[in-house]
C-alpha cells in the first residue's frame, strides 16, 4: 500500500478522532520510549506485530505442493517441489523464506492455518479495517490493541508505531499507542550528532563543492530536529506517509521494514516499557505476474524478519505476522491473483512452540472461489493477549472466547 | 618521479574511481603511458540478450492486462540492461565512463521510449561512435530509434512538422544557445521530417510520403538538405567544437568549464572526443580542478563498488535491486535521465536529502564488502581507509570524526559518505 491508499485507509476507518488525539498528545521521540526503560518488569513479554499491506497470497507462502489441486488451480504460478522449502510432506515454505525455515528447522515458527473471519470482506481498507478491530461484523473505531492499552492502564508508550500514521490497530477508547517518528529520517546506526558535527566542520581553503559537501551534514542535523519537532506537533493530516516518492515503488531506499525492527530492537535492548510494537511492510497487491514479485517481497520480509528473531531471542519477544486477506486459489490471466480470504497468520519468538497448527482449508470445497477459514483470528488474538500480554482476551475481544491452544504459554 | 597526486586526479576523472593497485602502476607507468592506456579503443561488447520486446509483439487488439504485463515486463528488461551497465562500468578503462558522458549529453529516457531493446541500441551507438569524430555519431544519432522516439521525431512530418528533434540537437547535442535560430529551428525540423520507427524490428525508415523535401534556409545555407547533411553541417560549425570542449571540461574537470585559453587548446585537438578528452587531461588548467568536481551520484557508487572490489554482476537479486534503489535515492539512475537536458552538475548533487542518500548507501555498500572494512583497524586506519578509497587528504574535521571512530564497518561507511569522498 501507498502513502496515499494507507492515509486513506486511516480515514477510512473510522479512527481519526482517536488517531488525531494520539498524533497530538503522544507522538514521542525515540528518547521519550527510550527513557521508561526503569518502568519495566522483567518478566513481561513484548508482542511485535507486523501487518503485510496488500494482501499476501498465503497459498504461495506456505504451500500445499502434495495436493494435486494446487497446481491445477495456478498453471504458471507453482513452485516446483524441489525449490519449495519443506515443513513436512505435505506443506513448505515459499523459496523466499529461507530464514523462517530455518527457525522452523529449529522448531521456532508456529505456522497458523486458514485464518480468517465470518463473512470475509475483499476490499482491502475494509478487510484491514476488521483485522485491525477484530470486529468482523461491524468494525468500530477501535483496535484490539488499543482496547488492550486501555485496559492496561493507557500509557501511550506502551504500545508505540513506528509507521507514519498512526493504525487504527492502537487506537483505544480512552487512550492510544504512539508513534515514534523515525523511518527515512533516522541514521544510520551508530552514528551520533558529535560525528555529524565534525563532518561538517569548514575546511580553510576547501574548495566551494567540498565545503558544501561538508555543510549538508550541518543541515542535514538541522533538518532532523526539525523534523522531530514538526512531527510531534502537527495534527494526524499532516503526519502522513514522509518516505519519499523514491522509497515506496520498491520498497524503499532502505528497507523499511530493516529499519523499523531496528527500531524496535533497540528500545527492547534498552529496556523500554512498551509491550507491543507495530510494524509494517506493504506491497503485496500483486493481481499480475505474482509469484516473482511475492518471492522477491517475502525475501524483504524474511531477512530482516529472521535477523530480528536471532536478536531477540531469550528477551522474551513475541512476533506475529499477518495480512488482511489471502489471494484467490485460481490464478488469474495475468499469472496474479486476485483479492481473496483466509491465510496465513505466522508466530515466533520465545515462547512459540514450532509446527503447523489449525486445519489447512480445501482447495477445492471453497466458498465462491476463496477458501473457507477454519481459524477465527480473533483465537489467535485471544492466544496472544493471554500469554505474551498477560491479560484477560475477553475485555479487548468483545467477550471473545475461543483461543488458539498450543502455541504459545 | 611523476606526482602520484596527479595519476590518482587522472584516474579518478577518467575512471569510476581507481583503486589503490590502480594508481600504484600508473604511478610507475607515469601520466603519458598512463593517459594513452585508459583512451585506448576497447571493442564494442556483446550485448545481454534481454529477450523480446513485449510493447512491440502486442496486436493492435491487446487488452489492459496484456499491456500491463507487457509494460512490466519491459520495466525488467530495462533494469537488466541498467545492471548489465553498472557492471561493465567496473572496468579498469576510460570507455564505459565517456558512455556515462555521452548517455547523459543525448539524454534520453526509456521511460518515454519504453524499450530496452532500443535504449541498448542507442548506447551501443554510443560506444561505436562516441570515441571518434563526432561527425558519423550525428549522423548515426538522427537515426536512433530511441532519440526520434524520446524527442517525437516520430511524429514530425510534412503535414505537421515537431520542432523538438531539430531545436535538442542544436541547443542540447551540437551548438549550444546561440548558435542558431529560430527560424533554424524550424528548417531544421522540416529537414528531419517524416523518420519511422517500426518498434518490433528496431529499424528506422525515411517515409517520403511524410518526408518534406522542399529547400530551406538553415544555419546560412539554403538548398535541399538530408538527415545527413544537416548532421555534416552541425558539427562543421564554428560553435560545435567550442560547445562540446565545455561539455567535456565540466563532467571531467570543473563545473565553471573551461577558460578561453583551455577551450582553444582543447579544440585545437580537432574534431576527435578522444582527443579532446585527452587534450583536456593534458592540459595545463586540468590539475588545478583536483577537489572541483561533484561526483554524480552514479560515478560515487560505481567507484566505492570498485574499491570494494564488488562486482555488481555477482551480488544476489535484492542486493542488485537494492544497489538500484540506492541510485534511486541518491537521484541518479542510468537509462532515466530526468529531462533531456540530462543529469544536474556540480553543487546541485549536495543536498540534505542526498547527504542521507549517501549515508545509507556507504552503509549498504560496507555490508557487501565486510572483510574489506574489518581490515581497516589499526592505528593507521585512517591512513587505510584514505588509501582504500584513493582520497587524498582528509579535511581536520573528517579526520577527527574517522579517528574518534573505531568500529571498521562504522569507518568504512563514514569514510564513503565523507564530503572528501563526494567531492573529487
Amino acid at each position: 500500500m501507498d502513502a496515499i491508499t494507507r492515509r486513506r485507509f486511516l480515514i477510512a476507518s473510522g479512527v481519526t478522532g482517536a488517531a488525531a488525539l494520539a498524533a497530538r498528545a503522544t507522538a514521542c521521540t525515540l528518547d521519550d520510549i527510550l527513557a521508561t526503560s526503569g518502568d519495566r518488569d522483567h518478566a513481561a513479554k513484548t508482542l511485535v506485530l507486523v501487518t503485510l499491506y496488500g494482501g499476501n497470497d498465503g497459498l504461495n507462502t506456505v504451500i500445499p505442493y502434495a495436493d494435486p489441486a494446487y497446481p491445477a488451480a495456478r498453471p504458471g504460478m507453482t513452485y516446483d517441489s524441489g525449490v519449495i522449502l519443506p515443513l513436512d510432506d505435505a506443506f513448505g515454505l515459499n523459496p523466499g523464506l529461507s530464514g523462517l525455515h530455518g527457525l522452523h528447522r529449529q522448531q521456532r515458527l508456529a505456522v497458523v492455518h486458514g485464518v480468517g473471519y465470518p463473512r470475509p470482506n475483499r476490499s482491502h481498507f475494509q478487510s484491514m479495517d476488521i483485522w485491525q478491530t477484530a470486529q468482523p461484523d461491524r468494525p468500530g473505531t477501535t483496535g484490539w490493541l488499543g482496547r488492550w492499552l486501555d485496559t492496561a492502564g493507557g500509557d501511550p508508550r506502551l504500545a508505540i508505531s513506528f509507521e507514519p500514521a498512526l493504525p487504527p490497530l492502537l487506537a483505544g477508547a480512552t487512550s492510544a499507542g504512539a508513534t515514534v517518528p523515525g523511518g527515512q529520517l533516522s541514521l544510520p546506526g551508530g552514528l551520533t550528532a558529535e560525528t555529524l558535527d565534525r563532518l561538517a566542520a569548514p575546511e580553510p581553503g576547501a574548495s566551494p563543492a567540498l565545503s558544501r559537501a561538508a555543510a549538508c551534514f550541518a543541515d542535514q542535523m538541522r533538518v532532523q530536529d526539525m523534523m522531530r519537532q514538526v512531527t510531534e506537533g502537527t495534527d494526524e493530516d499532516e503526519t502522513d506517509d514522509d518516505e519519499p516518492p523514491a522509497a515506496t515503488a520498491t520498497g524503499g531506499a532502505a528497507p523499511p521494514l530493516d529499519q523499523q525492527l531496528a527500531l524496535v530492537a533497540r528500545c527492547i535492548e534498552a529496556g523500554a516499557a512498551t509491550r507491543v510494537y507495530s510494524v509494517s511492510l506493504g506491497g503485496f497487491d500483486l493481481h499480475a505476474d505474482g509469484k516473482d514479485s511475492q518471492q522477491a517481497q517475502l525475501a524483504r520480509l524474511d531477512k530482516p524478519l529472521t535477523a530480528f528473531a536471532e536478536r531477540m531471542a531469550g528477551k522474551g519477544v513475541v512476533v506475529a505476522v499477518y495480512s488482511e486477506f489471502g489471494r484467490r486459489v485460481h490464478a488469474n490471466a495475468s499469472d496474479g491473483t486476485d483479492h481473496g480470504t483466509a491465510s496465513t497468520v505466522f508466530l515466533l519468538g520465545d515462547g512459540v512452540r514450532g509446527g503447523r497448527y489449525g486445519e489447512p482449508p480445501s482447495l477445492t470445497d471453497l466458498d465462491d472461489g476463496d477458501l473457507k477459514h477454519t481459524v477465527d483470528f480473533r483465537d489467535v488474538y485471544a492466544a496472544l493477549l493471554a500469554d505474551v500480554l498477560g491479560s484477560d482476551p475477553e475485555r479487548s475481544l468483545d467477550g471473545w472466547t475461543g483461543r488458539l491452544a498450543g502455541v504459545l504459554g | 618521479m611523476t606526482d602520484r597526486r596527479a595519476l590518482s586526479h587522472l584516474l579518478r576523472r577518467l575512471t569510476f574511481g581507481p583503486t589503490s593497485a590502480e594508481v600504484d602502476t600508473a604511478a610507475r607507468a607515469g601520466y603519458d603511458a598512463t593517459l594513452t592506456g585508459l583512451l585506448r579503443p576497447v571493442p564494442l561488447p556483446s550485448p545481454p540478450d534481454l529477450g523480446a520486446d513485449p510493447l512491440a509483439r502486442l496486436g493492435p487488439g491487446a487488452g489492459r492486462e496484456q499491456r500491463q504485463q507487457a509494460r512490466r515486463i519491459q520495466k525488467e528488461q530495462v533494469t537488466a540492461l541498467t545492471r548489465w551497465w553498472l557492471a561493465r562500468m567496473t572496468g579498469p578503462v576510460a570507455a564505459e565512463k565517456l558512455t556515462l558522458f555521452w548517455h547523459g549529453h543525448w539524454a534520453t529516457s526509456a521511460r518515454k521510449v519504453r524499450s530496452a531493446q532500443l535504449m541498448l541500441a542507442q548506447q551501443q551507438t554510443l560506444r561505436r561512435y562516441g570515441p571518434g569524430d563526432t561527425g558519423p555519431l550525428v549522423r548515426a544519432m538522427l537515426r536512433d530509434p530511441a532519440l526520434i522516439l524520446w524527442l517525437d521525431g516520430q511524429r514530425n512530418t510534412r503535414r505537421a512538422p515537431n520542432e523538438n528533434l531539430a531545436r535538442e540537437l542544436m541547443e542540447l547535442f551540437t551548438l549550444g544557445l546561440g548558435a542558431f535560430t529560430e527560424e533554424d529551428v524550424k528548417a531544421g525540423a522540416r529537414v528531419l521530417t517524416g523518420w519511422q520507427v517500426d518498434r518490433a524490428t528496431g529499424v528506422v525508415t525515411l517515409n517520403a510520403g511524410r518526408h518534406d523535401n522542399r529547400p530551406v534556409a538553415l544555419l546560412g545555407r539554403t538548398g535541399t538538405w538530408d538527415a545527413d547533411a544537416y548532421a555534416d553541417r552541425l558539427v562543421g560549425h564554428e560553435a560545435h567544437l567550442p560547445f562540446l570542449a565545455r561539455r567535456l571540461w565540466v563532467r571531467y574537470a570543473a563545473a565553471p568549464g573551461p577558460s578561453p585559453a583551455a577551450t582553444a587548446r582543447i579544440v585545437a585537438a580537432g574534431r576527435n572526443t578522444t582527443a579532446m578528452l585527452e587534450a583536456v587531461c593534458r592540459d595545463p588548467e586540468f590539475a588545478a580542478t583536483r577537489g572541483q568536481l561533484v561526483k554524480q551520484p552514479v560515478e560515487w557508487l560505481v567507484g566505492a563498488l570498485r574499491q570494494l572490489g564488488v562486482d555488481p554482476a555477482r551480488l544476489e537479486e535484492q542486493q542488485q535491486r537494492r544497489l538500484l534503489t540506492s541510485l534511486r535515492g541518491l537521484g541518479q539512475v542510468p537509462l532515466l535521465p530526468p529531462s533531456v537536458g540530462g543529469w544536474p552538475v556540480g553543487a546541485a548533487w549536495l543536498t540534505t536529502a542526498t547527504t542521507l542518500a549517501r549515508l545509507r548507501t556507504a552503509q549498504t555498500l560496507t555490508q557487501l564488502a565486510p572483510a574489506t572494512a574489518d581490515r581497516l583497524t589499526g592505528t593507521d586506519r585512517v591512513e587505510a581507509l584514505g588509501d582504500l578509497l584513493v582520497v587524498d587528504a582528509w579535511t581536520s574535521g573528517t579526520r577527527q570524526a574517522l579517528e574518534s571512530t573505531k568500529d571498521p564497518r562504522r569507518l568504512l561507511t563514514l569514510g564513503l559518505a565523507s564530503p572528501e569522498y563526494a567531492v573529487h
